[in-house]
């Protein structure tokens, strides 16, 4: 039997605002995927995102849903966490929003470790301004504004992640789409901070401008690029340029999770208390 | 037999916030406001709730607004570079009408000004800083016993009306140590939002059909329902619809009940020819002047608006009727007395002392204002 997407998908609000082509619709059925392999009750999840193309997701799924303001999502999230750290919450959203507006609050809510799941739809681009160019552009590559090429270098945001503190970072792009749903189910099953970066393509606003004809194009791309982890024992950064090294690239289950270490200290004050 | 102490206007601010059922609390530090924080940093754990420290003031506004629609009371406090920074996520609360009190503890400024001196340059800031047609409700205690009750009051207002609500102390008051007798339990009243009755099925966020004030579910419990700081219609979600986007915006501007929120102080206003309208710790020197000049047989007195915002526009014109001037003493360079100005329409002179270089204004300018418009007319 197929899976059955509609059943978590909010009657009346299709279609999406996606372009056709667009990688972020992959993403969502692989989140939804995750989320049903989790057993996740609708009532007691959250899905909170900031805004760009990717930042839509949550409107068009039947839980919990916060579109909030651009880059915001893992600071409005870690609220929501800390007032019923027994609710699910996932946060969405693109690279901009997640590393460029919103990179303070990414950073440190990775350094908090706390239990949220963090799915970054990373199309190397701003898709909903009209492909102005994000941290996560590839140095060179063309975007509205970037007519001469990018000058800037580029985020590593699994890097970034793992270097914040967050104990569950992976990678993979929207070719892998049964990766997509493994992935997002072991960051909701993990305790602590879990950040997928999921690399997709934007054919409107960022394929057009560099080379790619049409989103198959993108697709190859993303399928020739990508390295499973467990390949790239050996190799040097620069054999890795240009690669989509995919998989699970960090995981650590001996860090506290936030959450708990607030309990404890909240167990602490009120002994004082007491 | 109640409880009294001599305690400093910050602290009488956060052990409100408790009072009134304050469980989160998310801030940055900022001075003059940060013992707010350093208080409810101690005491929410103690009593089960939550108090987290952001890394910046507007992953603190949005921690508040994210704790709010999971079902809790949740503060936050600043001064004015804070306020400045979080100013979308205040649109933001505006728009999605999430319940929340900010605290402003004002310094001058623009820009970083000057952290330690009093000021109450934020006015305008409070009215309109965040971009959009918006409901505000601000309130601007004078004592530290009245820090206690408006902060209540704040919470009682922000869970009312669905709106964040801001609480504008000076550097002065939010400073000074001043006994307080602490209301006991119930005393004061303490308001809840309403919470839905109907069935999960049926519920939409913005339903008028409940009022301007819809009720407003938990996130996490039998309701979901979706959140969007994007004009939206009843059901949350977004749309661009003319008539619903009109009537949606309308709605979140008349909600608030200006006549039910409206709180002012009036001393010796009766009989009084010279009205002082004045605020917080500017309110305190007017009032020593007006004994003084009552002393020499001057028929002063003072409107002071402790509900900021809306401004007590109504009430004003009403006592202007019979005055023979309108004086606006106020630490910054001529804010609210544009407000008085509208709502006086002419009917008598209005006149200013503005002050902005981080002292308090004194009785004697206001006693020697009152003196200059006595001869002058
Ligand atoms: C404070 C603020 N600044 C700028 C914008 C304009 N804006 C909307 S979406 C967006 C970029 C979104 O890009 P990304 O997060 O990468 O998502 P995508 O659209 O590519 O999915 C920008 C800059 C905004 N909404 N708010
Ligand atoms: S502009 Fe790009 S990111 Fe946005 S929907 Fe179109 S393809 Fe997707």
């Amino acid at each position: 039997m197929s899976f059955d997407y509609e059943k978590y998908l909010r009657p009346g609000k299709l279609p999406h605002i996606w372009c056709p082509g667009c990688g972020h619709g992959i993403i969502l059925k692989g989140l939804i995927r995750a989320i049903d392999k989790c057993r996740l009750a609708k009532n007691r999840t959250a899905i909170v995102s900031g805004i760009g193309c990717a930042s839509r997701l949550p409107g068009y799924v039947d839980f919990n849903t916060v579109h909030t303001a651009h880059g915001r999502a893992a600071a409005f999230a870690t609220g929501m966490k800390l007032a019923d750290p027994e609710l699910t919450v996932i946060c969405v959203g693109g690279d901009g929003d997640g590393v460029a507006i919103g990179g303070n609050h990414f950073i440190h809510a990775c350094r908090r470790n706390i239990d949220l799941t963090y799915i970054i739809m990373n199309n190397n681009i701003y898709g909903m301004t009209g492909g102005q160019f994000s941290p996560c552009t590839p140095t060179g590559a063309f975007a509205s504004t970037t007519p001469y090429g990018n000058p800037d270098p580029v985020f590593d945001i699994a890097r970034l992640a793992i270097g914040a503190g967050a104990t569950f970072v992976a990678r993979t792009t929207a070719y892998h789409a049964l990766q997509i749903d493994k992935l997002i189910t072991e960051g909701i099953l993990h305790k602590g901070m879990a950040i997928i970066e999921v690399v997709d393509g934007c054919p409107t606003s960022y394929g057009r401008r560099n080379k790619f004809k049409s989103p198959s194009d993108m697709m190859t791309w993303l399928k020739d690029a990508a390295i499973p982890v467990e390949k790239t024992e050996g190799m040097s950064e620069k054999d890795l340029e240009g690669k989509i090294v995919t998989g699970i690239l960090h995981r650590d289950e001996t860090r506290p999770e936030y959450c708990e270490q607030y309990a404890l200290l909240r167990e602490r004050a009120q002994r004082k208390e007491g | 037999m109640k409880k009294v102490a001599l305690i400093q206007g910050n602290e009488a601010c956060a052990q409100a916030a408790i009072y009134a059922g304050c469980r989160f609390f998310a801030g940055y530090p900022i001075t003059p406001s940060s013992e707010i924080a350093e208080v409810l940093s101690r005491k929410l754990p103690e009593i089960g709730g939550t108090f987290i420290q952001m890394e910046d003031e507007i992953g603190a506004m949005a921690a508040v607004i994210g704790a709010s629609l999971c079902g809790l009371k949740a503060m936050d406090a600043t001064s004015g570079p804070g306020l400045s920074l979080k100013q979308e996520l205040i649109g933001y609360a505006c728009m999605a009408e999430i319940p929340c009190v900010l605290v402003n503890v004002m310094r001058g400024g623009p820009s970083t000004g000057m952290p330690t001196g009093p000021s109450q340059s934020d006015i305008m800031a409070t009215r309109w800083g965040t971009h959009g047609d918006h409901a505000t409700i601000a309130v601007a205690p004078a004592s530290c016993q009245e820090i206690f009750s408006e902060t209540v009051r704040a919470f009682n207002l922000a869970e009312t009306y669905r709106l964040p609500v801001h609480i504008l102390m000076d550097e002065i008051i939010a400073h000074m140590r001043e006994k307080i007798v602490f209301p006991e339990e119930g005393e004061l009243e303490v308001l809840n939002r309403a919470e839905p009755t109907v069935p999960p099925a049926a519920y939409k966020p913005f339903d008028a059909s409940f009022g301007d004030v819809p009720p407003l579910a938990a996130m996490g419990s039998n309701y979901r329902y979706h959140v969007t700081g994007l004009n939206k219609a009843e059901d949350g979600f977004p749309t661009t619809k003319a008539a619903l986007v009109d009537a949606e915006e309308r709605r979140q501007l008349r909600k608030v009940d200006v006549a039910a929120v409206a709180k002012n102080e009036e001393y010796l206003l009766d009989d009084a020819e010279f009205v002082i309208v004045s605020f917080g710790v500017v309110s305190r020197s007017a009032r020593f002047a007006i004994n003084q000049l009552r002393n020499r047989g001057i028929r002063a007195g003072m409107l002071r608006p402790i509900t900021l915002w809306p401004f007590p526009a109504q009430r004003v014109a009403e006592v202007a009727k019979n005055a023979r001037a309108v004086i606006v003493p106020e630490m910054n360079l001529g804010q609210m007395i544009g407000e008085v100005e509208r709502a006086v329409c002419g009917a008598c002179p209005t006149r200013s002392i503005l002050r902005v270089d981080g002292e308090p204004i004194t009785p004697q300018q206001i006693i020697d204002e009152v003196e200059e418009v006595q001869h002058v007319l």
